[in-house]
């Protein structure tokens, strides 16, 4: 009930102040919903990186990940077979080809593909090819093209625009 | 647990520093009991042993992580950086409390991590050490 009434004062608050148009421009830009990280997901991916939002991967690149967790981009990252399968389970329901899902941000992708990196989508390459230096990514401040936070401030919360 | 591994673990656990709480005590009386069951002759952990456990070099792992420091520097009151970039809370018990407390948390970090850095898994005694080391940082 509480989530309800909580839902509906934000649905009245976007009303009433033009959030409906705030809403969809947000959409437009591209920011992948981040209603509902999944808490597990959250503690267990995102110690050592950010939780990025499954909309950016299709669910069989998903698969690919979690399938080889313990050769994890060139580290060790295994979990428990059940929190493996609750982790799994999350980013498959919330794919960006999961059934409900926008699917634009894997537009260009080839069905014959299966990239392991966001950063290899062309989505992500050409979003950054538009206005990111490709030194930037090499500043120790960034370190790592992963580090979406580092320029995107409110990269968690599935806000990417206007950094 | 026979009446030795007690006693071992009970002179072990009194000459642990204050700093470690009842749940940093729990999970070394765990791997102090697996140790003495790998080894009848194993006399306690060595806080020395672990540090030069954590600063040592490895080419026996994964390239990108030689060393615990690659990611935790080569200070342990400091935070480090994971290779993604994403900030990693400090290892020293005394910067962060609730260090090796949880031992599935512990035995998961050291799972993963001794994989990636040495190439396989850490004996009970190196994660007694280890452990030893940080709860005196």
């Amino acid at each position: 009930m509480r989530r309800i009434s909580i839902a509906a004062a934000a649905a009245a608050v976007l009303l009433a102040t033009g959030g409906l148009a705030w809403a969809d421009r947000h959409h437009q830009r591209g920011a992948a919903s981040s209603a509902s990280v999944d808490p597990i997901y959250l503690k267990e991916c995102g110690s050592c990186h950010m939780a990025f939002q499954p909309q950016f991967l299709p669910v069989r690149s998903w698969q690919a990940v979690m399938n080889d967790l313990a050769d994890h981009f060139g580290e060790n990252a295994s979990l428990g077979e059940t929190t493996r399968q609750a982790i799994l389970t999350y980013l498959q329901a919330n794919a960006g080809d999961a059934p409900g899902s926008n699917t634009r941000l894997l537009r260009g992708l080839a069905s014959s593909k299966t990239p392991l990196r966001i950063t290899e989508t062309p989505y992500w390459v050409r979003e950054h090819q538009k206005e990111v230096r490709p030194s930037a990514f090499l500043d120790p401040k960034v370190k790592s093209k992963a580090n979406c936070i580092a320029c995107h401030v409110n990269a968690q919360q599935g806000i990417y625009e206007g950094d | 647990m026979t009446i030795r591994t007690l006693l071992a673990v009970s002179a072990f656990l009194a000459a642990t520093p204050a700093l470690a709480g009842s749940a940093q005590h729990a999970v070394l009386a765990r791997y102090a009991a697996e140790a003495k069951t790998a080894d009848p002759g194993f006399t306690g952990f060595s806080a020395e042993r672990g540090k030069a456990l954590f600063h040592a070099k490895f080419a026996t792992g994964k390239p990108d992580t030689p060393s615990c420091t690659t990611c935790h520097t080569e200070n342990p009151k400091q935070e480090g950086r994971t290779r993604a970039g994403k900030i990693v809370p400090p290892l020293a018990l005394s910067v962060k409390a609730d260090r090796y407390s949880d031992f599935a948390e512990t035995e998961k970090w050291f799972g993963r991590n001794c994989d990636s850095v040495i190439g396989r898994t850490c004996t009970p005694v190196e994660k007694g050490d280890f452990i030893s080391y940080m709860i005196t940082q």
